[in-house]
């Protein structure tokens, strides 16, 4: 069973909001001091849930894909160190400032030259941009069954068995193979990489692919061939002052609190 | 043909709240793009909500009923959808930021030969295109974005947007769409309801909202005991339910539920932003958190600074005696 995980590079999310800080001018987001990136956690169960399905099968590869700056190596790495086999890179000028879909028409490029895979998995969402389209679209370029936020994924015979969140509960679904998947947070813990299969993944090859080696036309692709276009970010202010009920005890903090909700007409 | 497409959901009440949200919104944007307002209803049973649908401002209805789309299942409802936005050609697709939404957007946009922006909080039409303003960055941030090739697909956070007041008098021109039988490549093989008895969360008036601060899961039962004193839904942060303290379909945020009660009581919430997304829109929060710096107080009306297992069976019996 082969497998291929896409995995994105971003800031740390969990940077302390007074940390989080925007360059308006230039629509980014600046690096916090002393916090380095990481894998989206997303992504991290998505390599887990890929890892699981090869040790269910007892057979196959499980590969990583990532497309970004020098940074996004550190995402492959971390990927190999949880105990994938190969990385590839997409590097490239020609991919920078893409939106979604030139990612994932670069993504998808890039599967087709590696080979198609048995199961495709992303994170549900990249926890920087938070657009959760990445993974659906690479799937309709392809033409792959897809389920998407899903908590659980197993391997049942040649098909895969997933349970997807709903809002009203858990949808189980079986797709045949070849197919696509993303993982939501309900899926749980990751492994976390040991010291010596950090010092093994170091030492890993990456490849390195570029617009060319995909057979993409850099005009499809980075900011070329993006289709959302930003005219704006700004970080949201919130203009709520609080009012901290004060007593000696909880008895009389909680009446405070009654007090002042029926003062405001709450309650 | 109209101007704005919406896809809208019905359940066992008719039309969702995202729904009538939606098509209020579209009813406002669509002068600013030539008019007319038309409304997708995809499912087995749909043709039921087709009325209200014209109260709530669509001047079309389309009905896709069948038996084999009882379930959503993206092989079967995403062909049904693709034949209505060509056969209708509207200039903007709505979507709900809902199970479905999320699902189907990107692919809809993509076979459609276009880009999603996705859950999006304000819409405004300039230079006929639609600007819309999202939430990124786990909800530190915020982006306005168009979409710059055509139809403009668009998901649409609940509660984001009013519907309109229903008015019964209004009509609307009702299409029956043809539905060929799906060729399902993934299939929906059972489905796990969710544990829900009492208030929905997306309706309650009150929410009373736990997480990691809580220590554990048996704090959830003292929060469920004060939420029955209040008639209120208990909800939960991501983080609380990551670690299995309470069920993911009560997780309140960016990656769960998203509600605006008129009261929101966050107990040992420390107010991450990805929390905030999915509660932000509360008309009143109230924390309780033994850290006066917790960010929850900064988006707070009221707040107690004390350790809420001190707090809680005060304010459970100041409560109820307010409620006497």
């Amino acid at each position: 069973m082969d497998v291929i995980v896409c995995v994105k590079q971003i800031p740390d999310p969990e940077t302390p909001a007074a940390a989080f800080k925007v360059d308006e001018s230039a629509m980014q987001v600046l690096p916090a001091q002393g916090i380095s990136p990481v894998i989206s956690p997303f992504d991290a169960q998505a390599v887990e849930a890929a890892l699981r399905i090869k040790d269910a099968a007892g057979e196959g590869t499980v590969n990583v894909i990532s497309l970004g700056p020098d940074t996004a190596r550190d995402a492959i790495k971390h990927s190999l160190a949880m105990g994938a086999d190969e990385g590839y890179h997409l590097k490239d000028d020609a991919f920078d400032g893409g939106d979604a879909w030139a990612t994932a028409l670069a993504l998808s490029k890039a599967i087709q030259h590696i080979g198609l895979p048995d199961v495709l998995i992303f994170g549900r969402q990249a926890a920087d941009w938070d657009q959760g389209t990445v993974g659906s679209i690479v799937a309709e370029l392809l033409d792959l069954p897809s389920a998407t936020v899903l908590r659980a994924v197993e391997l049942d015979g040649d098909s895969i068995s997933v349970s997807r969140v709903v809002a009203d509960g858990f949808e189980n679904i079986s797709l045949p193979t070849p197919c696509a998947l993303t993982i939501s947070n309900e899926f749980g813990d990751p492994r976390y990489p040991q010291l010596r299969q950090i010092m093994q993944a170091a030492r890993k090859q990456v490849t390195e692919l570029t617009a060319a080696d995909i057979g993409a036309d850099a005009s499809e692709v980075g900011a070329a061939g993006a289709r959302v276009q930003m005219h704006a970010l700004y970080q949201p202010t919130s203009d709520v002052e609080v009012e901290i009920i004060e007593g000696d005890t909880p008895e009389e903090k909680a009446a405070g609190l009654v007090n002042a909700l029926r003062e405001a007409k709450i309650l | 043909m109209a101007s704005i497409l919406v896809i809208g959901e019905t359940d066992d009440a008719g039309l969702t709240a995202p729904t009538l949200e939606m098509l209020g919104a579209a009813t406002r944007l669509s002068g600013g793009l030539g008019g007319g307002v038309a409304l997708a209803l995809i499912g087995s049973g749909v043709g039921d909500a087709a009325a209200a649908a014209a109260a709530a401002g669509a001047d079309t209805v389309y009905t896709a009923d069948a038996d084999s789309l009882d379930t959503y299942q993206t092989d079967s409802y995403l062909p049904v959808a693709q034949g209505i936005v060509e056969q209708d050609s509207p200039s903007v697709v709505l979507l709900a930021q809902s199970s479905i939404g999320r699902d189907l957007a990107p692919r809809l946009a993509t076979r459609l030969g276009s880009a999603a922006i996705m859950d999006s909080l304000a819409l405004e039409i300039e230079g006929g295109r639609v600007k819309a303003t999202r939430s990124c960055y786990g909800g530190n941030a915020r982006q306005v974005v168009t979409v710059q090739t055509d139809p403009q697909v668009i998901t649409v956070r609940p509660k984001s947007q009013d519907p309109l007041e229903a008015d019964a008098a209004r009509t609307a021109e009702i299409i029956a769409v043809d539905v060929a039988e799906p060729t399902l490549r993934a299939q929906t093989t059972g489905k796990e309801l969710a544990e829900s008895d009492g208030i929905r969360l997306e309706d309650a008036e009150i929410v009373v909202s736990g997480g990691r601060g809580l220590g554990g899961p048996e704090a959830f039962g003292d929060l469920e005991q004060l939420a029955g004193v209040l008639s209120a839904a208990v909800g939960s942060s991501r983080a609380a339910c990551d670690l299995g303290w309470y069920p993911p379909s009560q997780q309140v945020g960016l990656t769960g539920l998203v509600v605006s009660p008129t009261l929101y009581l966050a107990i040992a919430i420390s107010g991450a932003s990805q929390h905030m997304a999915g509660c932000g829109g509360s008309k009143n929060i109230v924390a309780i958190n033994k850290d006066p710096d917790a960010p929850i107080f900064g988006f707070s009306r009221f707040g107690i600074v004390d350790d809420y297992k001190k707090v809680l069976p005060a304010l459970e019996s100041a409560f109820a005696a307010a409620l006497e």
